[in-house]
């Protein structure tokens, strides 16, 4: 019951804001309803007993991706953009289409969801270990290659962002 | 009130992901276009941690840390390409910026 309420209350933010986000004018307005909706997706990590993805959706993109956020918004002056048109031409055809592939999801879930019930009875192992142990094993034992290769990905993604924002090389 | 099952968790998912798409598609102002590819993330994230919980499996945890970082270096290039954009053409507009257009 109580989880019932929590994941409608954390849904509640987390369409309220995202939807908030794409339809403000003003962008630092959108980067607030941004973190709202952040916070919300990070209580539902919570309710699915992630808890290391709890702490670092909160501190990695509420704490540090925001902040680079609005910095950016705060370096690019947005003054000038707020007073112009907010959609692009295409917005009618834009929103037919997203609307259609929305009603082929909706149609796949209604149709489609007694087949996930296989997954929620799915051999309840009882974990003796606690989440972050369980993904510290799993991450620097089966995912070794993929993680140094992620490591790889951000240092190339800082050089780029250095070389791409200073003014002469 | 039903419980909540994993079907609520991936419709929750698609709704957000359609939200991101909508505003990707949508806006013209590239700062926005950005937020709204990190909903698309989350909403993928979600779909993971869902899955995750319901196989009690880890491995779906391992893959949205994976997701986050992607996200975090796609955050920090694009960010540094619209600085470098404004600094040369002076719009954060996305049509605006058509200079490959013929």
């Amino acid at each position: 019951m109580l989880d019932t309420v929590l994941f409608y209350s954390f849904a509640v933010l987390v369409l309220g804001g995202g939807i908030l986000t794409i339809t403000r004018r003003n962008a630092v307005h959108s980067a607030i309803s941004l973190i709202v909706s952040l916070l919300g997706v990070a209580g539902l990590y919570l309710l699915q007993a992630a808890e290391f993805l709890f702490a670092v959706q909160i501190v990695l993109y509420v704490g540090g991706i925001m902040v680079l956020f609005l910095f950016v918004i705060m370096l690019v002056n947005l003054d000038d953009a707020a007073k112009v048109r907010e959609y692009n031409r295409q917005w009618i055809v834009a929103l037919v289409a997203v609307a259609a592939v929305g009603a082929e999801l909706g149609y796949f879930f209604h149709r489609g969801a007694a087949s996930f019930h296989i997954a929620e009875t799915a051999a309840a192992v009882p974990v003796a270990v606690g989440n972050t142990e369980a993904l510290a094993d799993s991450l620097f034992s089966e995912y070794l290659l993929p993680f140094e290769i992620a490591s790889l990905v951000l240092l190339v993604a800082v050089v780029g962002s250095v070389i791409m924002a200073k003014k002469r090389i | 009130m039903h419980p909540v099952t994993t079907v609520h968790y991936l419709a929750l998912s698609a709704a957000l992901l359609l939200i991101g798409t909508v505003g990707v598609l949508t806006r013209r102002n590239i700062v926005v276009i950005l937020m709204s590819i990190e909903l698309i993330l989350n909403a993928v994230n979600i779909n993971l941690i869902a899955f995750s919980h319901a196989w009690h499996n880890v491995g779906g945890q391992v893959f949205a840390i994976f997701v986050i970082t992607d996200a975090v270096a796609e955050a920090a290039v694009g960010l540094g390409i619209l600085i470098a954009l404004f600094r040369n053409k002076e719009t954060v507009q996305a049509d605006e910026i058509d200079l490959l257009k013929w």
